[in-house]
């Protein structure tokens, strides 16, 4: 295979591997917050516990979240080196400024992991706070680099290659910083809400479980399901301004996340189906007339950019629609779940019944899905580029041969860990199950 | 001074730290395996207790040196990933395995041989490949094909001086690692541990400066430069040498209780021994990154970036010395720590 195809096949198995791994990281310390705080709040030791065990389940995926994440930062200038000395210029900022976030995530982690008892309870929880603010700015840094790929700025390119006019706030306050960084910070929460929700119902499934520990995994899915609901709501309308910022900065993007081939006002939205370029429209979808016009302006009648206004090289591949629709899809059926669950808890005042614990088993790993999905749409939508209109990413990728000998290594190293990190998750929860630890409080 | 030779001192600055917690992490990984299942079982425990919770750490170290090469030189970055590719890729595989097998070694205690060998057997294996980085930097390995550079794996295979820096790698790792493990040890009250790092101690340190000095004898004929700039030096490794000679006699000096070696002036005599020589070196090796292809300032970023990263690397590390302060004190210093069974 062409050496630019393995490269790219090595750093987005790279970074598909890590992302798994880093968007719990960055959720399941606040998910840990959260029942500190109802702790303090109801001082009862349910809460503790329940922070207590996923602190546990974090310090195994963090070891897998801070390797694959130093691969991942080491891989992207083995691989794009030409891609990295446009950054080493432009935006190393917030490059650098990640490390320290990373650090301070790092030093509190393992406080709190290795000291916690040796703590105040203030102290404690300044720890576990700082772990969450580290995680969460170590991944908004990260985007702001993904989001300046997208929507460079700061910069001017000569026809020479030399970088000129360097601003280097205009590059770390690109236009699509903001939106994009809310979206994945959200998306993170909301994805380890679900997850645990998922690991929850699947323990209330079993038919032999104490009333305590029904209590308990109980109390788990509430704090999921609340706090799912709210950050998939918050993805939700974010999403919608993601599309707006995608209209006016990454028009193509959006023509080709939408299948849209004819500049047009009134422009229908294609729900599913597959974008055919002979037919140049959208097959087997559902649409929704004016819809697109007015996710991209909230105006029926605003004018959307079609693929045909560019090149035919220029234009993403077409399948990019059928990841996006995973991405909306799944995040849409999540927000109908978490609010439906409330609402038969709340006002219908019922049990979970086993078919929906069964759907709520399914959501965490939907919602993982939905993240993978969306990350491939966002990085395979701007292809042929590796900055959008500047660099492109047969340009910028190494030309080194040994690039499909380390793609089939680290591929057994990844398969190997995904494998490993379940079975020590599975063989820690179930030498220390929680009802030993709730007979012990 | 030049914005690039600040730059470049950063960077050294960097390795420095990175060379020191790595000699630990490293160090501690490889005698926790050596002393795993032998009767001298306490100075695996201590080497276990320094690494829990420090390895988080070093390993951010190592991911900041590798930001600072690429932001502060993004003009090298080309030259170096397309020659170092396959040994640093390999160094990440291992390094992603055994930071893994160490955390999982908690939480799974039935495999503990399994992965306690791992991590002592990269504590070994990537050391050796960082160090193996030195001598390609030197001159004679690379060449180049259609202007794109390549790394002369058969040249650097069968050249003694490749194997010479591993040795020194590795020599210097357990050499800082058992002086290290020798205080942590007294921290802990544990004086079995402290008996056997001191031991180790006292062979490994003249052993460590004899590799050294051979190592330079076997620099490939390109390294002249540096060799030159090494005898121009001479004042500063000659300091470098007598912090070793002072840290080696405080090894042997008896303390009040009778008990030989005062552990931490030692330390700090190495620490000294080894900051004059990586900045001695540093020096003489500019104004190369990498001989003949790549100085200092052909690599370097421009001002208007540099400055930035520069608050943004004080603001940084002003943030984190009350957190490395806290950490201090809960894991290299706190008794209940240090003593648990």
């Amino acid at each position: 295979m062409d050496i630019v195809v393995m490269a790219r096949a090595l750093f987005g198995t790279s970074l598909g591997f890590h992302i798994i791994y880093a968007t719990i990281g960055v959720g399941l310390p606040v998910m840990i917050i959260i029942a500190e705080v109802m702790y303090f709040i109801k001082k009862d030791n349910d809460y503790a516990l329940l922070a207590r065990r996923w602190t546990k389940a974090f310090a195994i995926l963090l070891a897998v979240s801070i390797a694959s994440g130093t691969i991942v930062g080491v891989m992207i200038s083995l691989l794009f080196p030409d891609f990295m000395e446009i950054v080493g210029q432009v935006i190393a900022l917030p490059f650098q400024m990640e490390i320290f976030a990373f650090l301070i995530e790092a030093v509190f982690m393992s406080i709190y992991l290795y000291a916690a008892d040796r703590l105040p309870p203030a102290l404690r929880l300044v720890s576990i706070i700082s772990v969450a603010l580290g995680a969460t700015a170590s991944a908004i840094l990260i985007t702001d680099v993904h989001a300046w790929m997208n929507t460079p700025a700061g910069f001017r390119m000569l026809p020479n290659g030399e970088i000129t006019d360097i601003d280097t706030w205009a590059a770390f306050f690109n236009p699509s910083f903001g939106v994009t960084a809310i979206h994945v910070t959200l998306s993170a929460y909301m994805t380890v809400a679900f997850l645990v929700a998922s690991a929850a119902a699947l323990r209330l499934m079993k038919s032999k479980i104490t009333d305590q520990e029904r209590a308990y995994h109980k109390k788990a899915l509430m704090i999921a399901l609340y706090f799912g609901a709210l950050m998939s709501l918050g993805t939700a309308i974010n999403g919608h301004e993601t599309a707006q910022m995608l209209h006016e900065y990454n028009p193509r993007k959006l023509a080709a996340a939408e299948g849209l081939f004819e500049t047009q006002r009134y422009a229908p939205l294609s729900v599913g189906g597959y974008t055919s370029l002979e037919d140049q429209r959208v097959k087997y979808a559902i649409e929704i007339p004016y819809g697109l016009s007015f996710l991209a302006g909230d105006r029926f009648d605003t004018e959307v950019i079609g693929l045909n206004e560019y090149p035919q090289e220029l234009w993403p591949p077409l399948y990019v629609h059928i990841l996006f629709n995973v991405m909306v899809g799944i995040g849409t059926v999540l927000i109908a779940v978490a609010f439906a669950a409330l609402f038969w808890k709340h006002v219908l005042k019922k049990e979970f019944p086993g078919w929906i614990l069964a759907i709520l088993v399914v959501s965490g790993p939907l919602a993982l899905l939905a993240i993978e999905a969306g990350w491939c749409f966002s990085c395979i939508g701007r292809q042929p580029w590796t900055i959008t209109d500047v660099l492109r990413t047969g340009e910028a990728a190494t030309k080194s041969k040994s690039v499909g000998f380390l793609f089939y290594l680290f591929m057994s190293l990844y398969i190997t860990l995904l494998f490993v990190t379940g079975f020590v998750l599975r063989f820690y929860f179930k030498r220390n199950p929680v009802s030993r630890d709730l007979s012990a409080q | 001074m030049e914005a690039s030779t600040l730059a470049v001192t950063i960077l050294w600055s960097l390795l420095f730290i990175y060379a020191m917690l790595g000699s630990l992490d490293f160090g501690a990984g490889f005698w926790g395996m050596i002393y795993g299942k032998s009767e001298e079982k306490s100075a695996s425990q201590i080497a276990n207790r320094f690494l829990s919770p420090t390895w988080e750490v070093t390993n951010v170290f190592l991911v900041i040196f590798v930001v600072s090469v690429v932001t502060f030189f993004p003009y090298a970055t080309t030259l170096l990933s397309s020659v170092l590719l396959v040994p640093v890729a390999l160094g990440l595989l291992l390094l992603t395995i055994r930071t893994t097998f160490m955390v999982f070694q908690h939480y799974a205690g039935k495999f503990v041989g399994l992965l306690r060998v791992t991590s002592g057997v990269t504590g070994l294996i990537i050391p050796a490949l960082l160090v193996s980085i030195l001598p390609i930097t030197l001159g004679g390995f690379i060449s180049f094909e259609d202007d794109y550079p390549r790394l002369e794996y058969g040249e650097l295979l069968t050249h003694p001086t490749l194997y010479m820096h591993v040795l020194f790698g590795l020599s210097t790792e357990l050499f800082i690692s058992s002086v290290f493990l020798m205080d942590y040890a007294k921290e802990a009250e544990d004086w079995d541990a402290y008996d056997t790092f001191r031991k180790h101690a006292l062979w490994l340190g003249p052993v460590s400066i004899a590799v050294a000095m051979l190592t330079i004898g076997t620099f490939p004929q390109e390294a002249g430069w540096i060799v030159d700039n090494i005898e121009q030096n001479w004042l500063t490794f000659g300091l470098s040498l007598l912090f070793f000679l002072i840290g080696y006699v405080l090894l042997f000096l008896k303390k009040p209780d009778g008990r030989k070696g005062r552990a931490r002036p030692a330390v700090i005599m190495i620490v000294l021994q080894y900051g004059f020589a990586i900045y001695a070196y540093g020096s003489a090796h500019l104004p190369y990154l990498i001989y003949p292809d790549l100085t200092v300032s052909d690599g370097f970023t421009n001002a208007s970036t540099f400055y930035p990263m520069l608050i943004v690397y004080a603001v940084g590390f002003g943030i984190l010395i009350p957190a490395f302060y806290l950490f201090w004190r809960l894991f290299l210093k706190d008794r209940r720590y240090l003593k648990q069974q």
